[in-house]
């Protein structure tokens, strides 16, 4: 028990092996090691590693099935590994009471790629939800705290509307705003900008980027998109068919000589210039399929 | 025999067993969930992990006081139906004012909280399994667990409650407004007065014959409230997948209705 707390002090100093120099030296907020997830017989992540850094914001990348979401669901311990283990803010998440659990929940926020909102309250009472059940705090005040976040993601005033009443990416920005009512350490977000258009997707980009500054947050993003993976990551992680390809920052990223990251990276860059059908059949992934294989 | 034969056989055998498996492994995961609604219900509040009583009674809205008006209306058809039939074969024997004698008994024993339970489950199983379904395939539950609000202590648990309390009350609303109805019309075709005809059913009824149709009811009602959760819990796919899993809902709670109600008349005559 002492010596895991030991080392877990010590983490922060020495920064992880072969660590990029961009990278931020913030304690080490989340430690994963040698996770194996399976979905029924089929393995989905392979052995991975990973280390995230307080107050960075970290994009795990990869094609459409590559696993980017299963990770993201191990990390919130929304699923149990098959082998492996996940530390979340000095925690085992595998070792944990359920009331550890609750505990650790109120630190951690996540907006989930639909939003999540549940359609039969107002957003207001959507994000009034985890000071409702988690808090004492009376309705005065809850009330005032989520208004604040409200303004934070630009949705001042629309309290009163049901979530039925709001754009998609309205729909977006209120779950981020109910993702960080409880001020988390840590905030997960699935696909930020799915199925949102340019302008929408890259103001929520900025978003992101206001809360890791405003508010000191660890961010870990699950996104798909290049263009907006490159605005807002301190360091990518590449997941590709369950194995990390590459953990860095973007430039080094684009420096990299792994054929198959210069594969990933250019046939996505490639996406403005091909026409619509051929994207969307590259989007669900059978032509990456195709294109990684040896 | 013949090799293509046998191996038809073998899959048959082997598709079966299957089934076998799927099947207990389904019941495991009922008798989890209402186990642990059981947890929640009693640990929550130490848990700090309270059951809303707010919640609680909106269900009981929900499932209760709105299924009021098509429970008087089945509990009144049927009860004039019975009276009817009653009347019709015991008039062979010439013993028709024993009709009453019928219609008390199985209207508290038998047709009020069978009817009670089918309905309750066409209409309030269905929505629960579909509500579940909804939220499951909406990240909905996720959103709960990630808030550290359990949804089994959130969704579950009213749902259950509210059932337990209001299948039993509707179930005794329809006893009586069964019995009632068929008192109308017993009295115009046997010329028999209302207050006779009651002064005749207390007689008649026992404390265990209600116990006996409330009893019941009080599992129908655990019974629809489980086996909706589950089956919204377990939902795959999109909006089909609710769709499936509603009507899944529903048919696996009236065929359990069914099956409880046959071995508690068994039970009942040992
Ligand atoms: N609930 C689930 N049940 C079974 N298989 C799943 C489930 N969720 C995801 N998968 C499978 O796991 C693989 C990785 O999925 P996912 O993590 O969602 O990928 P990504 O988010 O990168 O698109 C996919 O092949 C998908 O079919
Ligand atoms: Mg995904």
């Amino acid at each position: 028990m002492t010596a895991t707390a030991k080392n877990e002090e010590q983490a922060p100093e020495g920064a992880p092996e072969g660590a990029p120099k961009g990278a931020p030296k913030g304690a080490e907020v989340i430690q994963v090691r040698d996770l194996v997830a399976h979905w029924g017989p089929r393995k989905i992540l392979n052995e991975i590693n990973l280390e995230i850094h307080e107050g960075e914001i970290m994009v795990i990348m990869g094609g459409s099935g590559s696993g980017k979401s299963t990770f993201l669901r191990h990390l919130m311990a929304l699923e149990r590994p098959t082998s492996g283990s996940i530390n979340v803010l000095g925690r085992d998440i595998g070792s944990m009471g359920v009331r550890e659990m609750f505990e650790l929940r109120k630190k951690i926020g996540v907006a989930f790629q639909g939003g999540a909102l549940f359609s039969s309250m107002t957003v207001g009472e959507n994000i009034m939800l985890p000071l409702h059940e988690n808090t004492g705090l009376d309705r005065m005040t809850m009330e005032i705290m989520a208004r604040m976040k409200l303004e934070v993601v630009d949705l001042a005033g629309f309290e009163n509307l049901m979530p039925s009443e709001l754009s998609g990416g309205m729909i977006k920005r209120a779950a981020f705003a109910r993702a960080i009512i409880m001020d988390p350490k840590i905030l997960f977000c699935d696909e930020p900008s799915a199925g949102l258009d340019p302008v929408v997707s890259s103001a929520l980009d900025d978003l992101i980027l206001r809360m890791r500054d405003a508010m000191g947050m660890t961010i870990v993003v699950v996104t798909h998109e290049l263009e907006s993976a490159f605005k807002i990551a301190d360091r990518i992680t590449m997941l590709d068919k369950g194995d990390i390809l590459f953990t860095g920052t973007v430039k080094e990223l684009k420096k990299s000589k792994n054929q198959r990251i210069q594969n990933l990276l250019n046939r996505q860059t490639e996406e403005d210039t091909l026409d619509p059908d051929e994207y969307l059949r590259r989007l669900t992934g059978e032509e990456l399929g195709k294109g990684a294989a040896p | 025999m013949p090799e293509e034969t046998q191996n038809s056989v073998i899959r048959f055998t082997e598709k079966m067993g299957r089934y076998t498996v799927d099947a207990i492994e389904e019941l495991g995961i009922y008798g989890a969930l209402f186990g642990e609604s059981v947890y929640w219900i009693f640990f929550g509040a130490r848990m700090r992990q309270p059951v809303r009583i707010s919640s609680v009674f909106a269900q009981m809205m929900e499932i209760g006081i709105r299924a009021i008006p098509i429970i008087a209306l089945m509990g009144s058809t049927i009860g004039i139906m019975l009276a009817i039939q009653g009347i019709y074969s015991l008039r062979i024997f010439g013993a028709e004012s024993r009709v009453v004698y019928g219609i008390a008994l199985s209207v508290t024993r038998e047709f009020a909280p069978l009817i009670t339970g089918i309905l309750v489950a066409g209409r309030s199983g269905s929505a629960l399994a579909a509500r579940l379904g909804t939220m499951t395939i909406n990240q909905e539950i996720d959103a709960l667990n990630v808030m550290g609000i359990n949804p089994v202590r959130y969704l579950v648990v009213p749902a259950l409650l509210a059932m337990v309390v209001m299948v039993p009350a509707l179930t005794l609303f329809s006893m009586f407004i069964g019995m009632y109805s068929a008192g109308l019309y017993v009295g115009v075709d046997l010329d028999i007065g209302m207050a006779a005809y009651i002064d005749q059913t207390i007689d008649i009824l026992t404390l265990n014959d209600l116990m006996h149709g409330l009893g019941k009811s009080l599992i129908f009602a655990v019974l629809i409230a489980i086996i909706g959760v589950a089956n919204g819990a377990l939902v795959k796919g999109g909006a089909e997948g609710v769709g499936k899993i509603t009507t899944r809902a529903v048919v696996q709670a009236i065929i359990a209705i069914v099956i409880t109600d046959m071995l508690f008349a068994y039970m009942a005559i040992q």
